[in-house]
């Protein structure tokens, strides 16, 4: 029996056309992943099934019935819940609060005793563990991830769409994950599962939908297919995946960070120097300072105890604005706090950072000409989906969104660029693209901080790794002498080898 | 996930769909209004005609009209333009008053030889300095100690109030007056007439002056965009440069000497003194009317001479038809509750779709 039927799906938005006559089938009990480039059309396709847009044309059936999914309500009652990459938790309420928000159990006072069992039952059936009376903002992203899940399953929820679940976890929290839909497989639910990761789509998934460029390309089984093969449907020719990574030849330091306390409570402080013409890149598990030491070097926090200098001067003292000013660029770890302004067009996005230096402004005013010049040629050169500069940066798609803050941030050649997490997001051919650009930004003297959970980007990108353990940095040697599992063990906090 | 602490309502929109919403509340509320009145036994085609000719019927109603609307473009764009900044500013009230008394005391102060091409501006400006220190310690304790700027600005409310009450009672109050007020301002410190035997005077040009520099604001300098930048994601301009602290005290700053300017002018203007508690809360209708001028300095403008329309021809419908004149602080009420609610539905599905 096919849980979800979706036939000839269309779906416009003013020119753009997101989806052209998709149909999408999903058995019951399976684990369905939605695979397609940046822009493909999966969040779409997904946010109609769930409610959150109307299709102009096509039809759904739900279990073989026909159904009109006109709110998020209305999926609820239909047993379909959705995990969205962002979440849509109230931090400031507990967890117990948030899972049952908006199905309290009682007449006219919430019985949280009532709700706390029901909970409980649950949570052991599917193997969760959480502090129901934390606080939402106090828990880590995966845990919020679950809690959200958890959410879906509280509701009633017998197929869970999941977009992009994993974009956000570390490796450790994504095993979890798996775990976790591995159980909810086993006892009957629908999953859906969008993912940039083709390893994950084989290790999970028992059928595989590609979409490309709004239009569905096939349905097949899993197990027929390798890596290669997705690939190859997803952007529709044979791609060949290749870095090219000429050896490094490191200048003057340009960033040095000199007795850096992470946490007031850590043992260890920091100090490293990051090269003109090299990749430096900090290896950890998520939590182990990584947002701290990005904050210290933006300048959003200031350390109290040592210092960041950049290119011979001590900047730890300096503004925001300043460094930026010295040829610093970002890229922050969680775009969409740090880098995006939701509410203002593609171009006012561009300008972000960039609004005080004498290219885009002078006396105090914008130049309109040199900016929308600009965001055109950033756009072009790294093939950002949009439909015009005018658009709201929040109609792009997820990857189109990095890939525009990630042009943003090197397109005026910074001298230290600080990337972390780059290609969180992005499609294979993307996250290539993007990983050849830093290596071209290398090769052209700039100093890269490469800070990523992803140990394989860790190797393959950086000259010289680091390893981030509870605030401290405890080891430092040149990539090629580590390996993979000793850079593991390093990450866990053990061997003194 | 999502960034806390921003208030914006009307950020995100699409410039037809915000115009639509506020056409709608306005032609709900006077539906409602009509309902109401012939409930009550009124003809609300007759009321509303009335209603119209008293507001528009005539050169004199016509000046009326912008007479009253002249503060409240300038209250208007003052919340807008805090709320550009994700900041709510409620304080109009306070900023008003300050700003009306300082610049009536400076003027009266001022040695009257001296040429009044200086002495006007000096007033003047010593008002607005006075609503930008109201104001910008609104943003100053909102950036520094974290307390919600609404508290803030409430207190600082009453304080203004009484504060310009002590003053005037006890120090500046007209010899003879029964009224609580100063003295008259000398003629040459009060500004001209545009209509003659009116109240409007060419106060409005400068509220229309002051329109044209907000939308060239938002429009074409780095301040604007930071400001807006803020407004739309704290957290964000932050990382990108923007001196948080420090432009939320110059919005509030500069919110504050917008707001301060429409007790400048009614001091200059429309009443040539500054008397006490002159203000019927026109620091409050600045909030309805930046919500339903979208923040936007035309659509400011526009709601504003609708508001003061209303206020004009009010007393004309009491007059003709017997509807209470206070029927206009019904179709105010309607217009914002009308506005609010779909502005608040839309912002709730917005954070969800995001
Ligand atoms: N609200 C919207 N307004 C306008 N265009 C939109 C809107 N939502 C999506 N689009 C466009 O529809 C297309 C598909 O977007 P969608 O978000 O579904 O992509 P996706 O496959 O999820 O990509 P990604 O992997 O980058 O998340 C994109 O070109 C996007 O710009
Ligand atoms: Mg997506």
């Amino acid at each position: 029996m096919d849980a979800i039927r979706m036939n000839n799906i269309t779906k416009t938005f003013g020119t753009t056309v997101a989806l052209a006559g998709v149909d999408l089938r999903i058995r019951v009990g399976e684990v369905h992943c939605l695979l397609g480039e940046n822009g493909a059309g999966k969040s779409t396709l997904m946010n109609i099934l769930y409610g959150l847009y109307r299709a102009d044309s096509g039809d759904i059936a739900i279990n073989e019935v026909p159904v009109e999914i006109n709110s998020p309500k209305m999926a609820q009652s239909l047993h379909i819940g959705m995990v969205h990459q962002h979440f849509m938790l109230v931090e400031s309420m507990t967890v117990l609060q948030n899972i049952i928000l908006g199905n309290e159990e009682g007449t006219f006072a919430i019985d949280y005793k009532k709700c706390r069992e029901r909970i409980e039952v649950l949570e052991h059936l599917y193997h969760f563990d959480f502090d129901l009376d934390a606080k939402v903002s106090e828990l880590s992203v995966g845990e919020m991830q679950r809690v959200e899940i958890f959410k879906a399953v509280y509701r009633g929820a017998d197929i869970i769409i999941l977009d992009e679940p994993t974009a956000v976890l570390t490796p450790q929290e994504v095993s979890v994950l798996f775990r976790i839909l591995d159980d909810m497989r086993n006892q009957g639910k629908t999953i859906v599962f969008i993912t940039h990761k083709l390893q994950e789509t084989m290790r999970l998934s028992d059928r595989v939908t590609v979409l490309r460029n709004g239009k569905f390309v096939q349905t097949v089984e899993t197990k027929d297919m390798d890596p290669e093969t997705l690939a190859t449907m997803m952007v529709g020719h044979a791609v060949e995946l290749v870095t090219h990574k000429g050896a490094c030849c490191p200048g003057d330091p340009v960033l040095e960070i000199r007795g850096l306390k992470i946490f007031s409570t850590s043992e260890n402080t920091i100090n490293l120097t990051v090269r003109a013409g090299e990749i430096y890149g900090i290896a950890g598990v998520d939590g182990n300072g990584q947002q701290e030491l990005e904050r210290f070097i933006v300048g959003t926090e200031r350390p109290k105890i040592g210092e960041v200098w950049l290119n011979g001067s001590d900047i730890s003292a300096c503004t925001v604005a300043k460094r930026k000013k010295l040829g610093l660029g970002v890229i922050p770890s969680d775009r969409h706090r740090n880098a995006i302004l939701p509410g203002m067009s593609i171009v006012d996005n561009f300008l972000l950072g960039l609004q005080r230096n004498s290219r885009f402004s002078s006396m105090g005013l914008v130049r309109h000409k040199a900016l929308e010049a600009y965001a055109e040629s950033m756009i072009t050169a790294y093939a950002i989906k949009v439909s015009s500069e005018r658009q709201h940066i929040s109609e792009l798609s997820g990857g189109n969104q990095q890939k525009l803050v990630f042009s943003r941030e090197v397109g005026l050649d910074p001298v230290l660029l600080v990337a972390a997490q780059p290609v969180r997001g992005l499609d294979i051919g993307a996250i290539d693209y993007i990983h050849n650009q830093l290596l071209e930004l290398r090769d052209r003297g700039q100093a890269i901080l490469l800070i990523s959970t992803e140990l394989s980007e860790i190797m393959e990108m950086s000259d010289r790794i680091g390893v981030l353990y509870k605030g401290g940095l405890i080891v430092e040697r040149d990539a090629d002498d580590f390996t993979v599992e000793e850079l593991g063990l390093y990450m866990a906090g053990g061997k003194g080898a | 996930m999502k960034p806390k602490g921003t208030f914006n309502l009307f950020a995100r929109r699409k410039d037809w769909e915000s115009l639509w919403y506020s056409l709608l509340a306005i032609v709900f509320s006077f539906l409602l209004v009509a309902l109401i009145m012939l409930a009550m036994g009124y003809n609300p085609i007759n009321a509303y005609a009335a209603l119209f000719r008293g507001s528009f019927g005539s050169v004199y109603a016509i000046s009326l009209t912008l007479c009253r609307s002249v503060p409240l473009i300038f209250v208007g764009l003052a919340v807008g333009f805090a709320l550009k900044g994700g900041m709510f500013n409620i304080g109009g009230e306070g900023q008003l008053y300050m700003g009306g008394f300082t610049s009536a005391v400076t003027a009266l102060i001022l040695p009257q030889g001296m040429p009044v091409f200086i002495s006007l501006p000096l007033a003047i400006l010593a008002g607005m300095v006075a609503g930008m220190v109201w104001g910008g310690a609104i943003g100053l304790i909102k950036a520094k100690l974290q307390i919600n700027e609404v508290i803030v600005a409430i207190m600082l409310n009453y304080i203004a109030q009484l504060l310009t009450s002590f003053f005037v009672n006890k120090y500046f109050m007209a010899k003879g007056s029964m009224t609580p007020q100063t003295e008259i301002l000398p003629a040459g410190m009060q500004l001209p007439n545009i209509v003659a035997n009116s109240q409007l005077t060419t106060s409005l040009y400068i509220a229309l002056f002051m329109g044209v520099v907000y939308w060239f604001v938002f429009r074409h300098t780095v301040f604007g965009y930071e400001v807006n930048a803020l407004g739309n994601n704290p957290s964000a301009a932050g990382t990108g440069g923007v001196h948080t602290v420090r432009t939320t005290v110059l919005v509030m700053a500069f919110s504050g000497a917008l707001a301060s300017m429409a007790g400048i002018f009614e001091v200059f203007g429309t009443y040539g003194r500054f008397i006490d508690g002159f203000s019927p809360g026109i620091g409050f209708t600045g909030i309805a009317i930046a919500f339903i001028g979208q923040g936007k300095p035309l659509g400011i403008i526009l709601a504003a001479i609708l508001f003061g329309s209303l206020q004009a021809g009010a007393m004309q419908m009491s007059l003709m038809e017997g509807v209470s004149a206070h029927i206009d602080k019904v179709i105010q009420g309607l217009v914002i509750v009308f506005i609010a609610t779909p502005n608040f539905i839309r912002y709730l599905l917005n954070r969800k779709t995001r």
